[in-house]
């Protein structure tokens, strides 16, 4: 066990968790361990005994029907939620259960939300740079300044989420599309191993909604990523392996032709 | 590293602000001290001891009014008990002025006439060191950052939001207020200070003292403006305002909200204390209805008059509102809460941004 993050937790957290950074060992291959979560609200089972494994460079999709658990997941692994019981590493030393959220934001886990999540009374330009990775602590804020390199970063993000002629625009005046790529953008500035998307395309057009297949394809190798969507055509695009999650455990894994067969599989979606 | 600091500290407010300033510089530190030292008090240009007392307890005032837009307007949080730093501020600068009075009191004694009174034979621990001016200074920024530092804290940790964070902060300073109207407490009970007699063995009424503490008003308004421009201007205040806007996609992409709240929450603190210690010796009086819970709701009114999230709006506000209120509690001294309450809802209502959003369209609608 690593006992530098147990240190962080419980007392004086400190702003970051910068440190934990370098630490992140896939060296067997898995940038992802959930093992025997479970998490209960009120007595309902959100997870329960849910085991997944994600490996390092891999594009996982995560389907399943509404409150199959796929948010409260995500919500396990990026530090929202504590389980009840069960264990969540990242690679094979960081404990994902004893950190707050700053700090796995800081180890390497991005997020994006089902409803996009931006700062709307910012600027595009503004929400990256907020994004972008560097010492995130109060006191270096007050100092901070955003020289050529932070600048080439996001004027590069910019074009890459095709923002860049409305890079000086209040983030809360773009369309929905655009807002999700923005999310997306943010994402990428802080250059997360790991990246969890939650319906990255919801309100998206045919055409928005492939070139997001395309960069998340481009992503894979060099980061994990586990999208959670409803969209079949989408996932067939992205051709990755696929989780089936119900009732807050996997019922079905392989790849999609595979899972849509499983007559399983049919009938938690159909069945009912 | 050093270029782009006096960069950003330019950069921090348009030219139109800097020059404003300079004005505001002009008239606060020469011409109107000038024309009260050396304008004979029949000239129609003398500037009396009425204005000169009354400009300086509004910039004080204004100082409370930035600080306080710093964590509403930019952070989201609102205070309803900034009056308990403020009196805390104007407490820790009244010991020195108390025992600056010396043995000139009614009964002559080396201790604050109220004490006196109590039988008390010595002063209480927590009164050492305060017949120095700069040891009461150090009191002045420590206690209450130290209040502020602690309550906030405890406050951000439990992420205690919006309307319980208000409510808890108006409890704060009931609280306060009850505890400094014990006459054990050691502040004079309900009394509190007054009478006071010099400032450094000068004395506190005289129009050379008067003019130097209303330039200090007018010094320290002035860089509390720059330094809350420099913040909201700075990455800081862009993550501050997105804890406002959105605080879990903050948390989530890497900042601890705790620190940025804790650290503007604790400045503002600051700032209003020492806004309290300059008030005191103009006004020449501090006791414990400064923390009542209805002067914290005025101060939150002022912002919003001005214009939350503007800085100079709140400076506005605050001479707006108590300038009405000079007149009106002498006019009608009855109806001046009712006032209160109508121009907040009036400005809630149909001024969401305040004179500042008010004078940003009438502008606009000039260039269209």
């Amino acid at each position: 066990m690593n006992t530098k993050i147990e240190s962080h937790w419980d007392g004086s957290a400190p702003a970051t968790g910068h440190m934990l950074q370098p630490g992140l060992d896939i060296s067997h291959k898995v940038v992802l361990y959930l093992d025997d979560i479970s998490v209960s609200f009120d007595g309902f089972k959100a997870l329960n005994n849910l085991s997944l494994t994600i490996d390092a460079g891999e594009l996982r999709c995560i389907i399943g029907p509404n409150g199959a658990g796929k948010t409260t997941m995500m919500d396990v692994i990026t530090g929202k939620t504590r389980p009840d019981s069960g264990t969540c590493f990242f690679g094979q030393t960081i404990d994902l259960t004893r950190m707050t959220e700053p700090e796995i934001a800081h180890a390497g886990i991005g997020r994006k939300f089902q409803k996009p999540t931006i700062f709307e009374n910012h600027t595009v330009f503004e929400n990256l740079e907020l994004a972008m990775k560097m010492d995130k602590r109060a006191f270096t804020s007050l100092f901070a300044w955003l020289g050529k390199e932070g600048r080439d970063k996001i004027s590069d993000t910019l074009r890459l989420i095709r923002l860049d002629h409305e890079a000086d625009r209040l983030a809360g005046l773009l369309s929905h599309g655009q807002k999700q790529w923005l999310e997306i953008g943010m994402l990428l500035m802080q250059e997360p191993r790991l990246l969890l998307l939650d319906e990255p395309v919801a309100g998206m057009t045919d055409d928005e909604t492939e070139r997001t297949g395309e960069l998340f394809k481009s992503l894979a190798g060099k980061h994990s990523l586990v999208v959670v969507e409803h969209d079949m055509a989408f996932i067939e695009q992205l051709g990755g392996k696929v989780t089936v999650l119900h009732e807050g455990s996997v019922l079905a894994e392989g790849n999609l032709a595979d899972v849509q067969a499983d007559p399983r599989v049919i009938e938690v979606y159909l069945g009912r | 590293m050093r270029t782009p600091f006096v960069i950003r500290f330019l950069s921090a407010m348009p030219r139109s602000g800097w020059i404003a300033m300079a004005l505001f510089a002009l008239i606060t530190l020469v011409v109107m001290p000038a024309l009260h030292l050396f304008m004979p008090t029949d000239s129609p240009f003398y500037v009396s001891n009425y204005v000169i007392t009354l400009g300086g307890k509004l910039m004080c005032y204004a100082i409370v009014a930035v600080a306080m837009d710093l964590i509403w307007g930019y952070a989201g949080i609102l205070s309803l008990g900034h009056g308990v730093f403020f009196s805390l501020g104007g407490y820790a600068f009244g010991m020195y002025l108390m025992r600056q009075i010396g043995t000139d009191g009614s009964y002559h004694s080396h201790l604050p006439d109220f004490m006196v009174f109590l039988d008390w034979k010595e002063l209480p621990w927590y009164w050492a060191g305060t017949d120095s001016i700069l040891w009461s200074i150090v009191l002045v920024l420590v206690v209450p950052a130290l209040v502020a530092y602690i309550f906030g804290y405890f406050a951000f940790r439990s992420r205690i939001k919006g309307v319980y964070f208000s409510i808890i902060t108006q409890a704060l300073t009931f609280a306060a207020m009850l505890f400094f109207f014990r006459n054990e407490t050691g502040f004079g009970g309900n009394n509190g200070f007054t009478d006071f007699k010099r400032i450094l063995g000068y004395d506190i009424t005289s129009p050379e003292t008067r003019v130097i503490l209303f330039g200090l008003s007018a010094l320290v308004l002035m860089l509390t403006l720059l330094l809350g421009r420099y913040l909201v201007t700075s990455k800081f205040g862009r993550v501050l305002a997105a804890i406002r806007d959105a605080e879990s996609r903050v948390m989530f992409i890497g900042y601890n909200p705790l620190h940025f709240k804790l650290f503007v929450w604790t400045l503002s603190a600051v700032l209003c204390a020492v806004a309290g210690a300059l008030y005191v010796p103009q006004v020449g009086i501090i006791n414990p209805s400064e923390m009542s819970p209805a002067n914290g709701i005025e101060i939150a009114i002022w912002v919003a008059v001005g214009g939350r999230g503007t800085l100079i709006g709140p400076i506005i506000g605050a001479a707006i509102v108590n300038l009405s209120k000079s007149y009106f509690t002498v006019a009608f001294p009855e109806y001046w809460l009712f006032f209160l309450g109508a121009l907040f809802v009036m400005v809630t209502l149909w001024l969401p941004e305040g004179v500042v959003g008010l004078w940003k369209r009438w502008t606009k609608k000039g260039q269209a």
